[in-house]
């Protein structure tokens, strides 16, 4: 699956949610946003019942199901959003830590520039419509991990709205057809993140980091089932999923489990799940004390964020204080579908090879060297690449930055196959012989085990000659009209000039001999 | 409004009901008649908002509305400070401060000590 180029890292947090599938969205307002193992409660929002005046019988009408993902990615910063604190992986316990973090009276919360253009940046590259001014709310509930009470988040209008993500699935006979789908993003926030709960069962106590920096994509899901044309089901969460895979399994058990709880006749609660690795089922994790309630209010410490573009943005502002849309739009890498269209257009490669360039690290640039270096045509350097370059890194479970192959290697083994200097199937066994990390340059490789073609046209139709008056049964079979003959001919005469010759050269001069 | 779902009537009087909510919600204890009442009282003073005309005026959303926020550069200034920081806990254990486990359920209405609600 193709990514843009979102890898954040640090404190501060951003959200997405995407939408799959068509239908209106989940009307959700207040996601929970809890970093600990315990149950938070659920949204305030309370969803629309399904219709239920007749129980709907067995298999008699389609369900459709719709998932909504709600994606925390920390922010790669120095500084934490509100406070200047550090953001570091595997620091000592709140050792980066400051007094506003520690949630002290009388301290205020500061916003990072910085958090604000990465908020930017990931709401263009998902093609939202960036909101020149969002706002600041707080989100109100008691963990000890959350000492001020509250989370700092955008609740009512966050920085990002209605944006659309692009990716291939992988379908058709070995997974190797690419289906280009979009994917709706209703929103994107900037967000407080909560402490980090260690829970000590045993001597009945939590212990508590506020240091905050997990790096971490956490993905919670919000899965409903209806019948097309009804209104939508009651949704369930499912919280803290951290793999893709698991992430599937959950929403694929979650579908299945309402839509049969549904036809028994049953009903589904609001409630939040979790999903049992080991199972492979969900579970209720409904807090005995009932429906959440955060109490949003507005944040009082922060005035409204106002961002402009190159004709709003105020003269003689100082540049420090103000955050110029069309400046950030312009800093941003060229994005992932751009490129795929970009490699499709003008190498003439197919779109599922490009969604394998880009999905492999460091492939693209790789490929991309090659081309500078060679002479050969860009579909065979695809074909080199995806292939045997790319089979092999798979086999050996390297990355592309640990390939004994360096472009220039690759791409003068493909120069010598393009000036016909060696046979396809030499090239191969040079590639082999690259890959052993020896040193050699393919040129070196191939005088060294004679890997040359076979210059000598004549001594070549000799070979042919011998080759046909050493197996007459072979020729007769060939005069007979069965076609598969010529290729037992062309295989003999290959062995023996040890793979130098290039077989269509071969299979020329067979013929033209068969033929006179 | 919470008005209404106190007293549809309107004298103003909040239910045990939401009284018991609200103590979950904000962990207050309104243990007195005294606090109740206030609660109230302060809910009226509230509702006299609803006298002013508000159709089609744009809903304030911060007094700090006219002011500009503030970007702090992207440095790491502080932090570094757990000793001071842990000082405030009660309870302490290596570098993390100690919490009691998890949510503790509030004693339901029933089972507290009757509460004074006339």
């Amino acid at each position: 699956m193709a990514a843009p180029m979102l890898r954040w890292v640090g404190r501060g947090r951003l959200w997405t949610f995407a939408r799959v599938d068509g239908g209106s969205c989940h009307r959700r307002e207040a996601p929970t946003g809890s970093t600990s193992n315990w149950i938070r409660g659920q949204s305030s929002v309370a969803q629309q019942p399904l219709c239920m005046t007749q129980k709907p019988r067995k298999g008699e009408h389609k369900w459709a199901a719709v998932v909504g993902l709600e994606i925390h990615a920390q922010i790669s910063s120095n500084s934490k959003l509100f406070s200047g604190s550090q953001v570091r992986f595997s620091a000592p316990p709140n050792s980066l830590v400051s007094f506003f973090d520690a949630s002290l009276p009388g301290t205020l919360p500061v916003l990072n520039r910085r958090c604000v253009e990465a908020a930017v940046m990931t709401g263009l590259a998902l093609n939202c419509h960036i909101n020149k001014k969002s706002l600041f709310d707080r989100k109100h509930y008691f963990y000890a991990d959350l000492p001020a009470g509250y989370q700092i988040t955008q609740q009512r209008l966050p920085i990002a709205v209605n944006g659309s993500l692009t990716y291939g699935v992988c379908a058709g006979k070995k997974q190797s057809q690419v289906i280009p789908k979009t994917v709706r993003i209703k929103q994107i926030q900037l967000e407080q993140d909560s402490g980090k709960s260690l829970h000590d069962d045993l001597r009945s106590q939590t212990l508590i980091d506020l240091n905050r920096a997990e790096g971490q994509l956490r993905v919670d899901a919000n899965i409903s089932v209806h019948h097309p044309g009804e209104p939508l089901g009651v949704r369930t969460e499912v919280k803290n999923l951290n793999s893709i895979r698991f992430l599937a399994k959950a929403i694929d058990y979650e579908i299945q489990r309402q839509i049969n709880e549904l036809e028994n006749g049953g009903e589904i609660l609001n409630e939040t799940r979790s999903f049992h690795y080991q199972l492979g089922c969900t579970m209720s994790m409904r807090d005995k004390e009932g429906k959440q309630d955060y109490r949003f209010m507005p944040e009082p410490n922060l005035p409204p964020l106002v961002l402009y573009d190159a004709t709003s943005l105020p003269a003689g502002a100082d540049p420090q204080q103000v955050i110029n849309i069309d400046q950030i739009r312009e800093t941003l890498p060229e994005l992932p579908s751009v490129t795929r269209e970009r490699l499709v257009q003008q190498y003439g490669m197919l779109l599922e090879h490009s969604f394998t360039l880009l999905n492999e690290v460091g492939l693209l640039e790789f490929f991309q060297n090659v081309i500078k270096e060679t002479r050969a045509e860009p579909k065979k350097v695809t074909s080199w690449v995806l292939n045997t370059f790319l089979g092999y890194l798979k086999q050996q479970n390297l990355a592309v930055s640990e390939s004994p192959v360096t472009p220039s290697a690759l791409a003068e083994l493909l120069d010598l196959l393009d000036s016909r200097t060696i046979s396809s199937a030499a090239a191969k066994q040079v590639f082999e012989e690259l890959w052993k990390r020896e040193g050699k340059t393919p040129g070196q490789i191939v005088s060294e085990k004679q890997l040359e073609l076979m210059e000598d046209r004549g001594a070549l139709e000799q070979l042919c000659h011998s080759m046909m008056e050493a197996h007459p049964q072979v020729v007769m079979d060939l005069k007979k009209g069965n076609p598969r003959a010529i290729n037992k001919l062309i295989g003999l005469v290959r062995k023996a000039t040890q793979s130098r010759a290039d077989p269509a050269m071969i299979k020329e001069i067979l013929e033209k001999k068969l033929s006179s | 409004g919470f008005t209404s779902k106190a007293d549809p009537q309107g004298s103003g009087r909040i239910t045990a009901q939401v009284i018991e909510h609200l103590e979950r919600l904000a962990l207050v204890d309104f243990g007195s008649c005294e606090a109740v009442a206030r609660l109230e009282k302060a809910i009226a003073f509230a509702d006299r908002l609803r006298a002013v005309d508000t159709d089609g005026v744009e809903p304030m959303e911060s007094v700090l509305e006219d002011r500009c926020l503030y970007l702090r550069s992207d440095n790491v200034v502080e932090g570094n400070c757990a000793d001071e920081l842990l000082q405030n806990s009660h309870r302490v254990v290596e570098e993390y401060f100690v919490a009691p486990p998890g949510n503790i359920s509030l004693p339901k209405l029933d089972e507290q000590e009757p509460f004074p609600h006339s």
